[in-house]
């Protein structure tokens, strides 16, 4: 399944950017540069949408104790974590192009700052903080909060902006989609891009089973070895 | 087995893996008032864990553990108050006093009584040394007040781990008496001890945990010492 | 309740006796705010704007190696075991543990402050309350999260470098508006600033809440 997923996912994605590539019409007042929103807004959906699975999961693991639970957090998380990059760098290159400075205080990049960082940790804690059983529940907790610490991003990432005044973030596909090929590019990204993260997520949480199912049985081939020898 | 008094703890089919490898694989026991119980095996076989698992700090990955009737998952804070644990360290604070400690553990439990500190303090030997923080005194002392933290709140079930290791012999004797004392007031007592000789001489039962299972069981009468020898050599050592 | 105002009251007996972690404490944030205020070397006139900066660098610096402290205090003769086999609500070690982070941060910005006022020129006594007031919320936030993950961190190998990474992403947002805030207070009053004193309460208010509901759940095995 995970295969047709992936490939509608990168059929449309393909698709998508050929619309916003050379159909969709140039914003106005903007330049080529702009056309990078088309691959910014989609990545920025898949990040959030990831970030909120990785809540999910983790509440559902806290509450179930579910295995399962636990093993799509950690695929959303590192998936999560990849969409954020994108949006981060596309977003760079486009304030650079447009108002030549490689950040802007723009809230929602802050936010997905902030958020990157975050969820970052979640995947060095559990690359670096034990086995999967033990800290399991820590990192639920910290996939928890970290959703629960975005109203305060948001408003805070706000109050910083004051610093900068002159410097305005564009709405992301605001009002600015006037023309219907560019909604086309716009929306039919975001769900190829989400695709696309679904896809991942799913192979990633494969993965995350086939490894914890090898080292369960590394450790007991491990112990039989210790008993006999 | 003795016709038991009342069932004080029940544990049914207690399972736990650690490190992916299985450690317990279904034990099944039970502890009546008035019973010294005294659990052996070899290092690793699980005792430690099986005695956090039946004092409700461990969840075991199956079983039940049923403590005076009250379910140790569904209702563990109730069903607490019926244990007393005492590892292999004795869980009282290093910089109080022994005093200090009880008190605590007082207010914790909500054992109201004054007198009640003062006569543990007598009774487990400490009245001279309630002035002085707990890491200033000798390992007896500590194991002392450990179980004097035990006992604080009554339980009718007390679980010891190992508990005459690294005393001297007039520390045992002392441990030993108080152990009978528990015995004679009607607790259920769970030990895990190293000693073979000792275990002889303390039990009213005695069980051999092996293979993360209880190997054996002693029948009505204890065996003598050198007669439980044997059967501990044969059951857990000369197997594997 | 009572369970966690006795731990409360251990844990300062505690200190009382061995004024380990207060001293340390007041004594790193004396360490860092000297060191901040002279790398910097502001001119008197832009000095007062450094003031915001230094005093929640000190809090975060200092907090990171203090909150620790709680949960090592527990591991020393298996204590934790002790609380755990009484039959207390485990939310109460949350609390009690999250108190006294707060004192022992409480008794560092006591020291922090007049020195703070005195290395950068500001007199800080007059706008004191507010101030207090400030500091309180960002407090008590940083400690919410802080004294969850350092009853993680104190168990993993990697201890010391795991704080730090775990929690300032998320403190990001409290440290913001803890800096805007107290910008106000030293300018033109605490009423100027009603978004950043809205996150703080809010953010103290989710993280508390949150902090108390989850701890049981991970203090299980």
């Amino acid at each position: 399944m995970e295969l047709w997923l992936g490939a509608i996912g990168c059929a449309g994605l393909v698709g998508a950017l050929y619309v916003a590539l050379l159909v969709a019409p140039a914003a106005v007042g903007e330049s080529v540069a702009q056309r990078i929103l088309y691959l910014h807004a989609p990545s920025a959906f898949a990040a959030y949408g990831c970030i909120f699975v990785v809540a999910i999961a983790s509440a559902v693991y806290l509450w179930k104790r579910s295995e399962a639970a636990d093993r799509v957090a950690v695929a959303a998380a590192e998936v999560g974590v990849l969409m954020c990059t994108l949006v981060l760098v596309t977003g760079s290159i486009w304030g650079r192009a447009r108002w030549g400075a490689w950040w802007t205080p723009d809230p929602r990049l802050t936010l997905t700052l902030i958020l990157w960082a975050i969820y970052l940790s979640y995947v060095l804690l559990r690359a670096f903080g034990g086995d999967d059983e033990e800290i399991a529940p820590y990192a639920a907790v910290l996939g928890i909060f970290g959703v629960l610490a975005i109203p305060a991003i948001r408003v805070s990432a706000r109050l910083m902006k004051g610093m900068h005044p002159s410097v305005l973030a564009p709405r992301e596909g605001g009002s600015g989609l006037a023309d219907p090929s560019m909604k086309l590019a716009f929306w039919g990204g975001t769900v190829a891009m989400v695709l696309v993260a679904v896809t991942l997520v799913l192979l990633r949480t494969r993965l995350e089973r086939a490894e914890r199912e090898t080292n369960a049985l590394r450790r007991l081939a491990d112990a039989a070895e210790g008993v006999g020898g | 087995m003795p016709p038991l008094v009342s069932v004080a703890l029940d544990a049914r089919g207690i399972a736990r893996d650690f490190g992916g490898r299985p450690v317990l694989r279904g034990v099944d026991l039970s502890l009546g008032g008035g019973e010294t119980v005294v659990l052996l095996g070899p290092n690793g076989a699980g005792k430690s864990t099986l005695l956090r698992i039946l004092a409700l700090l461990l969840s075991p990955r199956d079983g039940v553990v049923v403590i005076q009737g009250l379910d140790g998952r569904a209702a563990r804070a109730e069903a607490l108050r019926h244990v007393g644990y005492l590892g292999h360290e004795s869980a009282c604070y290093p910089d109080l006093t022994p005093r200090e400690n009880l008190e605590f553990y007082a207010e914790l439990y909500g054992v109201d009584d004054p007198v009640r500190i003062d006569e543990l303090l007598e009774w487990t030997g400490l009245a001279e040394a309630v002035r002085r923080p707990l890491r200033t005194c000798s390992r007896g002392m500590v194991q002392r007040v450990g179980l004097a933290r035990v006992l604080l709140h009554r339980p009718s079930v007390v679980l010891l781990d190992e508990p005459f290791t690294g005393l001297d012999p007039a520390a045992s004797e002392a441990l030993d008496e108080r152990l009978r004392a528990l015995r004679a007031a009607g607790c259920a007592v769970l030990a895990a001890v190293h000693d073979v000789p000792r275990a002889a001489a303390l039990a009213t039962r005695v069980l051999i945990l092996h293979a993360g299972r209880i190997a054996w069981t002693s029948p009505a009468s204890v065996p003598d010492a050198a007669a439980l020898a044997e059967v501990y050599r044969a059951t857990a050592v000369g197997r594997g | 309740m009572r369970a966690t105002l006795a731990i409360v009251r251990k844990d300062l007996r505690i200190e009382w006796r061995t004024r380990e972690t207060a001293t340390t404490l007041a004594v790193l944030g004396v360490l860092l705010v000297t060191v901040l205020a002279f790398a910097h070397d502001p001119d008197p006139d832009a000095a007062p704007l450094l003031v915001p900066a230094v005093l929640w660098s000190a809090m975060v610096f200092t907090g990171l190696l203090g909150v620790e402290r709680g949960f090592l205090l527990e591991r020393e003769q298996d204590c934790l075991a002790g609380l755990r086999g009484a039959p207390i609500d485990p939310t109460a070690l949350y609390a009690a543990k999250l108190t006294v982070n707060v004192l022992l941060l409480g008794a560092t910005h006591a020291v922090v402050v007049p020195l703070t006022g005195l290395f950068l020129h500001v007199d800080l006594w007059p706008v004191l309350p507010s101030l207090a007031v400030v500091l309180l919320l960002g407090t008590v936030g940083f400690a919410a999260v802080a004294t969850l993950f350092a009853f993680v961190t104190v168990r993993l190998r990697t201890r010391q470098v795991m704080l730090p990474l775990l929690v300032l992403p998320l403190l990001i947002p409290l440290l913001i508006a803890a800096v805007k805030a107290t910008e106000a207070v030293l300018g033109r009053g605490l009423g100027g600033a009603p978004d950043a004193l809205g996150v703080l309460v809010s953010f103290d208010v989710i993280f508390v809440t949150a902090g108390a509901l989850l701890f049981p759940a991970i203090v299980k095995d």
